[in-house]
């Protein structure tokens, strides 16, 4: 609708940013805090990152982290990018209904429905809880947000390109692969990155069905956090803020310059 | 590709999501109806699939409503449902105060910025959920932030940390961006014309937001009030790591009968109401998610 912004319009959303951002990076300057107690600025220092080297229990938790993130990730992205293919393409199949209606309540049912729900298959399987079943149930939370992702931008896309490189010979598996794949890489792409931040960030699944030696990071933040407010939380969470911010601000540069 | 070939690729995924998403919730159902025991899984009766039929009957006969009628009479469990509802109803309430006008403002920008600003936007919910949380936590305890800078200038302090308005807080800081964009995505396609043809009709202002705007704006409305209602009504981490032991929410029930009195029958049953009354949120959602995807 754009137009000329009110002097209202720019307050409304500069307080918008500040109540978004303030606490974040409150929490950022206070991981660089010499004191233990958070209204004490005790000088600036890095111990705090420093005891987060020694600390072995939180190195592991984040290297189980990286590894259920990846392979969820990829699972949900393959699954969910075939099942944004048959919810774009597929026309009126039988079944339709019942796949995008189980995709959608996927993305806002509460988490702790998923997970319990999700422990008790696994319970019912006999299959011990551990690295897998984190790393299955992660996939299939993602494999929902994945969907919609390469849904959105597979509506987009123009099918006559496809026709032309059929009509030009191609099969129609081929036209796939050469034309419509690589238009659709960068929503593909984006898919698997929602989806590895969902497994990054996720507490309440991972509780529900994770098990001995497959903490994840939240799992062992939240064991941590309950215990009261603690500088090297502040520290891990501002490397993982760190990282994320320059995945999303990079993305989103590259794009930008694609437009232009 | 035809479509008839595409469709096959809807096996996949269609196959996962049964296995992983709607084969459970019948366990969960089944479980509700089973009764506590000291054993592993910590529950019965459990099916024996090696005694045929009869092993059936017998499983089927040990079923019962008994886990409900507990939770009927007893007060904890209306209370927590009840304090859910209302808290997640009173967080989208002030969602859509606060989220409208920043959607609004966003949409008035040009267009560079506003790309600019629904990355600002985006960007805190790409962060982890538990570590924005706990970021208030510093702000809100006693000896914290808030209450040091609000004796800086000379006000008595706040005790805000583990009560109702801290959760509240924490919900509406946490689901901003979920009602801010579907609101922004309304709001950015619609035709400018029409506000400038109802002033030129005489309308002021106001009377122009309220009769062209704000309808035109309803499916954003909905959309957003879903997308931030029907989480938060199940929420655990904010009221577990905000609000104090008397702020009792579905999702924090779940995970204590659960994780503490490892009461699963119970655990089964809350999860089942609670899915029973977002069902119809649910519904509701799924019908317009088309306008939601953009």
């Amino acid at each position: 609708m754009n137009g000329r912004p009110s002097a209202f319009n720019l307050a409304a959303v500069g307080l918008g940013l500040a109540f978004l951002y303030a606490p974040i990076v409150l929490l950022v300057l206070y991981s660089f805090n010499d004191s233990r107690l958070v209204t004490v600025w005790g000088g600036f220092s890095t111990r705090w990152y420093g005891a987060l080297l020694r600390d072995r229990q939180m190195q592991d938790a984040i290297w189980t982290t990286l590894r259920v993130g990846t392979i969820a990730a990829t699972l949900a992205t393959l699954v969910g990018t075939l099942a944004a293919v048959a919810l774009v393409r597929g026309g009126r199949f039988k079944g339709r209904t019942g796949l995008a209606g189980m995709i959608y309540a996927t993305l806002v049912l509460p988490e702790i429905i998923l997970g319990l729900s999700l422990l008790l298959l696994f319970v019912a399987a006999g299959l011990p809880r551990g690295f897998w079943t984190v790393t299955l149930s992660h996939a299939t939370l993602g494999l929902a947000y994945a969907t919609v992702v390469v849904q959105a931008r597979l509506m987009q896309f123009d099918r006559s390109l496809e026709e032309a490189a059929q009509d030009l010979g191609r099969a129609p598996w081929q036209a796939f692969l050469t034309v419509t794949l690589p238009n659709i890489a960068p929503a593909i792409a984006a898919a698997w990155m929602l989806a590895f931040t969902l497994s990054m960030d996720d507490l309440v699944i991972a509780s529900f069905t994770s098990g001995p030696g497959a903490t994840t990071l939240p799992m062992r933040l939240y064991s941590q956090v309950r215990l009261g407010v603690n500088p090297e939380i502040n520290a891990v969470s501002t490397i993982l803020i760190g990282l994320v911010a320059t995945a999303v601000i990079g993305a989103y540069l590259v794009q930008q310059r694609r437009r232009t | 590709m035809k479509p008839d070939r595409s469709r096959l690729a809807a096996l996949a995924p269609a196959l996962w999501l049964a296995v992983f998403f709607a084969f459970p919730f019948l366990l969960v159902a089944k479980l509700s109806l089973s009764d506590m025991a000291l054993a592993m899984p910590p529950y019965g009766p459990t099916l024996d699939w090696g005694r045929g039929l009869t092993g059936l009957r017998e499983f089927l006969a040990g079923l019962d409503f008994e886990t409900y009628a507990r939770l009927k009479d007893d007060r904890l469990y209306l209370d927590a449902y009840l304090s859910s509802l209302w808290l997640a109803g009173l967080g989208t309430a002030i969602l859509l105060l606060v989220g409208y006008p920043i959607a609004y403002g966003i949409a008035r920008c040009p267009p560079a910025a506003q790309r600019l600003l629904v990355m600002a936007v985006i960007l805190p919910f790409w962060t982890s959920f538990l570590i924005r949380v706990y970021a208030w936590i510093a702000i809100l305890k006693p000896a914290g932030l808030l209450n040091a800078a609000l004796g800086a200038v000379g006000l008595p302090p706040v005790n805000l940390l583990n009560t109702e308005t801290a959760v509240v807080l924490g919900l509406v800081y946490a689901y901003l961006p979920f009602m801010v964009l579907p609101l922004y995505a309304v709001l950015e396609r619609q035709d400018p014309h029409l506000v400038e043809a109802a002033r030129n009709l005489g309308a002021t202002p106001a009377q122009a937001f309220w009769r062209v705007t704000f309808p035109i704006s309803l499916p954003g409305v909905a959309a957003g009030a879903l997308l931030c209602f029907i989480p938060m009504a199940g929420e655990f981490v904010i009221p577990d790591l905000l609000g104090g032991s008397e702020t009792l929410m579905l999702g924090r029930v779940i995970w204590t009968e659960f994780f503490a009195n490892r009461d699963w029958p119970a655990a089964s049953a809350v999860a089942i109401v609670l899915l029973a009354t977002l069902l119809v949120p649910i519904l509701i959602f799924e019908r317009q998610p088309g306008k939601l995807l953009r």
